[in-house]
């Protein structure tokens, strides 16, 4: 208790504890009971082993664990981190400029374009991924109009490729990365770039030698914002890759839906949480005192 | 080479409806402390963004060394800022942010490893190469500020209210530490502030801004002796400004009648001018010009005016004693400056006095419209 008090602090002010106990106790019972509760019991069900009929029979044990580690395996966890990782490149690329326009330069359109970057945040995902689906199909709009004005005779495969996985991904995920960007280029004070210039540094130098090393703060959450999520992503492969490009979430999904083998879902599951949580620390841990 | 390092003008400059600088007008000498002073508002900082090329004048040009430089970006004028806020880069220690500048201008790294400690014992920081910019005090990131932006030796100078974050104390000792070091370096200074003491301290000469234009512009002492209009009399040291109709004198001489009640005979400095008989002037007086005695023991030739004693306030060093000498306007009291062992005794108030104005200690402003 006292422990997940001083870490929930923790989250919550940086290093320092400034945050009362009191008004503490709320919040924590409540991830005490809806989070930190399922994760121990997550854990428990992974030591277990399944049954012969999807039953979960309670002789403890690292079963799980070595066969997560199988070979078998190996093409999923590479295949999830490989598109988590051009995810995550690709939101950066796509972001930065994105986050850098609307701090230096929108202006009065500020507001109005931060909304628009928010919409795909709110859209139901389910709905948005059926607007691709529309969108990308064999019958699709770009296909209909591709081959209406005469561009191609039959229609090409966009769906259920690669590109329609990380063209999902990087639709869902590019707020999360633009927003942390944006955060931090807002926190700069102009005056550094002002003084940048003063001493003789062009725009392109004032942006590579003072603008990006202060924004690396954003860049690093806006990427682990972007990644983390990636790695345990399911619907996007699930309604836009199909099974060839099943990625770990749908691994996930498939023991706990399909397989009916609990425990090894569990299992999965904590080495997920396991990989995030060491990802999330490492952050914490590289973040400059602000 | 001529002698103007800096030509300016005539500037003007809006932002929107509101007019920021009307028409500005300003050289700067070779080595010179030119101090822009004003109120805020006044438009001292546009004038030092747009030298700097932080802003782009709507009308007027600047010239730096001979050379238009008014549509030049501030990364190819020969000119170095030093910020309010110092704005040091967090990112970079001591020696990288002092190094910044000339890493711009290519100057090879051995020579950056020899002109970095130069500017730090320049500042009296020997030594701080490696320390956090975040490790310094206010006083020490200001003589980073300043040792980063004379590095790169520029021909000129420029400061934005670089002591405005300082305690009196500190404030005091770097007005003289930058007055030598600019002396020392040989660099124009144009130096923006509100302090009027600061400006007096260290300036060759000062700019005195208000409402967008300059409204004198002279050395320390001609300021402070002269001061050509109720804005900078007042803005500079204080003063005792009353409106008065100028009656028919002699040459040279000017017969004042202050606020209907006192006739008063003042030589006419070759600077000052006066209406036609009739019209009205205003004009100004020292508080510290004015002497305050008990019994009728003045010195001679002074001006003298019966008042009776109002207030007293004890300043510390001195004291601000309150007059009441218009009987008919007793909501201009006139303001003396006394040593402040003199007039601290409240037992004294209601006592009449005399008060005591030597003739040319009485400056004749400029109607300025206002």
């Amino acid at each position: 208790m006292k422990a997940l008090e001083r870490a929930l602090s923790w989250l919550l002010s940086g290093r320092r504890q400034t945050a009362s106990h009191a008004l503490l106790a709320p919040a924590v019972l409540w991830l005490l009971i809806f989070l930190v509760t399922p994760a121990l019991g997550l854990v428990a069900l992974s030591l277990a082993r399944n049954g012969a009929y999807g039953d979960v029979v309670w002789s403890l044990g690292l079963r799980n664990y070595r066969r997560a580690f199988a070979p078998q395996f190996a093409p999923v966890l590479l295949r999830t981190v490989g598109f988590a990782s051009a995810t995550t490149a690709l939101c950066l690329l796509l972001g930065y400029p994105l986050a850098y326009f609307l701090s230096f330069r929108a202006g009065r359109w500020r507001g109005a374009l931060i909304i628009a970057l928010m919409v795909p945040f709110w859209t139901s995902s389910l709905v948005a991924f059926y607007s691709w689906m529309i969108i990308l199909g064999k019958e699709g709009l770009i296909n209909a109009a591709l081959m209406r004005f005469g561009f191609l005779s039959s229609p090409m495969g966009m769906l259920y490729t690669p590109f329609s996985v990380l063209l999902g991904l990087v639709y869902f995920y590019l707020p999360f990365t633009v927003l942390p960007l944006y955060g931090s280029l807002e926190k700069i004070p102009r005056q550094y770039v002002e003084a940048a210039y003063d001493l003789g540094a062009p725009r392109w130098a004032a942006f590579r030698e003072v603008t990006l090393p202060l924004s690396l703060p954003g860049v690093i959450a806006g990427a682990l914002l972007t990644f983390i999520p990636c790695l345990g992503d399911f619907l996007t492969a699930e309604l836009l890759g199909g099974p060839r490009y099943y990625l770990l979430g749908n691994l996930i999904s498939n023991q706990f839906l399909m397989a009916q083998d609990w425990p090894f879902g569990a299992a999965l599951t904590s080495l997920l949480l396991a990989g995030m949580i060491a990802g999330l620390w490492l952050y914490r841990r590289w973040e400059p005192d602000a | 080479m001529s002698q103007n390092l800096l030509e300016l003008g005539p500037l003007s400059k809006s932002f929107g409806t509101a007019a920021i600088l009307r028409e500005v007008s300003l050289t700067v000498r070779r080595g010179e402390f030119m101090t822009l002073l004003g109120p805020s508002g006044c438009g001292k900082t546009t004038t030092l963004r747009i030298i700097a090329g932080f802003e782009s004048p709507d009308s007027g040009r600047v010239r730096l060394d001979g050379v238009d430089v008014t549509d030049l970006p501030p990364y190819e004028r020969d000119v170095h800022t030093v910020f309010q806020h110092y704005a040091l880069f967090p990112h970079l220690d001591v020696a990288g942010n002092i190094a910044f500048g000339m890493r711009m201008d290519k100057v090879p790294e051995g020579e950056i490893a020899r002109r970095v400690p130069q500017a730090l014992a320049m500042v009296k920081l020997s030594g701080f190469e490696k320390r956090r910019v975040s490790s310094l005090s206010g006083g020490q990131m200001q003589r980073v500020a300043l040792a980063r932006a004379i590095a790169g030796r520029p021909a000129l100078l420029l400061l934005d209210e670089p002591l405005g974050a300082l305690d009196l104390k500190l404030r005091k000792e770097m007005q003289l530490e930058l007055k030598r070091l600019q002396k020392k370096l040989g660099i124009a200074f144009v130096y923006v502030t509100h302090d009027q003491e600061e400006a007096m301290t260290m300036s060759d000469r000062i700019a005195v801004f208000n409402a967008g234009r300059i409204e004198q512009l002279g050395t320390p002492g001609e300021i402070y002796e002269t001061p050509r209009t109720s804005f900078v009399a007042d803005f500079i040291g204080g003063a005792n400004i009353y409106s008065a109709e100028v009656l028919p004198a002699a040459a040279g001489r000017a017969r004042l009648l202050i606020e209907g009640e006192h006739e008063i005979d003042v030589p006419l400095d070759e600077h000052e001018s006066l209406p036609a008989p009739g019209g009205r002037v205003k004009i100004a007086i020292r508080p510290e010009r004015v002497k305050v005695f008990y019994k009728d023991e003045l010195p001679a030739g002074a001006l003298r005016f019966k008042a009776v004693l109002l207030d007293s306030v004890f300043l510390g060093d001195a004291c601000q004693i309150y007059l009441d000498f218009l009987k008919k306007s007793p909501d201009k009291p006139l303001t003396a400056l006394a040593g402040g062992d003199r007039y601290s005794a409240h037992d004294d108030l209601g006592v009449p006095v005399i008060a005591a104005v030597q003739p040319e200690d009485v400056y004749i402003l400029e109607s300025d419209g206002r």
